[in-house]
């Protein structure tokens, strides 16, 4: 298992000027790492597709490296979303799973069958161009690099701990974010496209 | 244009109505009744074809490519429409943008009378969600799409056209 805020970390050093998105509890701690927030945006709002909203990005900027931090439960939910992605191929998508085995934002209940899937194989098998599983903080530092330099779609699962949330959601306090409009005007901005 | 002919959908039609609007993408899940649209549409060098699994995937990707700066299209049954009320809601409508999703009217009769429960809902879930539509019968009413689209650039919202031909129209 590894922290995900590490994960981050050793990401960000290999980063460049991809766009990023993230998903799920562990995907809250990019925001306060990453270098290049007119390059992050915010693409939540149903349960699931964020990673159809980032695949659809990935499409639309061929000449963009567009890096999905994705959880596992946002996954099943939409787990045809696999196919999906490999059926249309982008070369400049990167998938990068962080699985905690569980709904960390709803009190660290398992995900079915939480410690028994190998979300790896289910991409490799899926069609994805490579695959990659990581459990150890070095190996994913080690390897990160070279996979961003691979060509896509590459998909990258790595075991993290979870960081349980636990209070009802009227009582959780909230770090201030920019909100999904705002990345979206931003990450325009950025790359010159009007509306 | 014989009387016969405009009494029918031609596939044809919404093809030429989809390249009058800009639209560069079309996503979508093919159905028993639209192999001949789809033909059509993976021919047509102007726009790019996505295949997606399930119909709640093509509002979502539809928000990805329209932040890209594309004008892409839903293109589903209306089963998968109610499947996807999720996605309508947090992907579509919250996002606010303009984006037109074509619906195949499974189950619709001019008559007003269905045995299929598709077409029995499909108007209350739009009702529900406040989300306007344009019924389209035949090539007559080709230019309610370019309405729908025109609507949904004025108020950045989705806007539905309904495909009434269910079973007629877009088959060879």
């Amino acid at each position: 298992m590894i922290e995900a805020v590490d994960v981050f970390n050793a990401f960000q050093d290999h980063r460049g000027d991809a766009i990023v998105t993230t998903t799920g509890r562990a995907g809250r701690h990019w925001k306060n790492i990453s270098t290049n927030p007119n390059r992050d945006v915010a693409l939540g709002g149903a349960m699931g597709h964020t990673a159809s909203a980032t695949f659809g990005l990935a499409v639309g900027l061929p000449d963009e490296k567009v890096v999905l931090f994705d959880a596992e439960g946002s996954l099943l939910m939409n787990l045809g979303v696999l196919a999906t992605i490999s059926g249309k191929k982008p070369k400049n998508f990167y998938h990068i799973l962080l699985d905690n085995e569980s709904y960390a934002t709803t009190g660290g209940q398992p995900v079915p069958n939480a410690e028994g899937i190998n979300y790896a194989g289910m991409a490799r098998e899926a069609g994805y161009a490579s695959t990659h599983e990581f459990n150890d903080l070095e190996d994913f530092v080690t390897n990160i690099g070279s996979i961003l330099d691979e060509t896509g779609p590459v998909f990258v699962s790595v075991k993290i701990f979870a960081e349980v949330e636990n209070a009802p959601i009227a009582l959780r306090v909230r770090e201030p974010a920019r909100s999904r409009d705002e990345t979206i005007r931003d990450l325009r901005a950025e790359l010159g496209i009007s509306e | 244009m014989t009387q016969q002919q405009a009494q029918i959908l031609r596939p044809e039609t919404l093809i030429e109505e989809f390249k009058k609007n800009g639209v560069t993408h079309i996503i979508t899940i093919p159905d028993s009744e639209t192999n001949y649209l789809y033909e059509l549409m993976v021919n047509e060098p102007s726009l790019d074809i996505i295949p997606v699994s399930r119909e709640g995937e093509s509002m979502s990707t539809a928000l990805g490519l329209n932040i890209a700066g594309k004008v892409p299209v839903c293109l589903i049954q209306n089963t998968g429409m109610l499947e996807s009320g999720d996605s309508i809601r947090g992907m579509a409508l919250n996002a606010g943008f303009p984006l037109v999703m074509v619906v195949g009217y499974r189950g619709w009769t001019r008559h007003g009378v269905t045995p299929d429960t598709a077409a029995t809902y499909t108007e209350p879930f739009l009702h529900a969600f406040g989300i306007n539509y344009y019924l389209v019968e035949q090539d007559e009413d080709g230019d309610r799409i370019s309405a729908a689209f025109a609507e949904a650039r004025e108020t950045r919202r989705p806007v539905v056209v309904l495909v009434g031909d269910e079973y007629h129209g877009f088959n060879r």
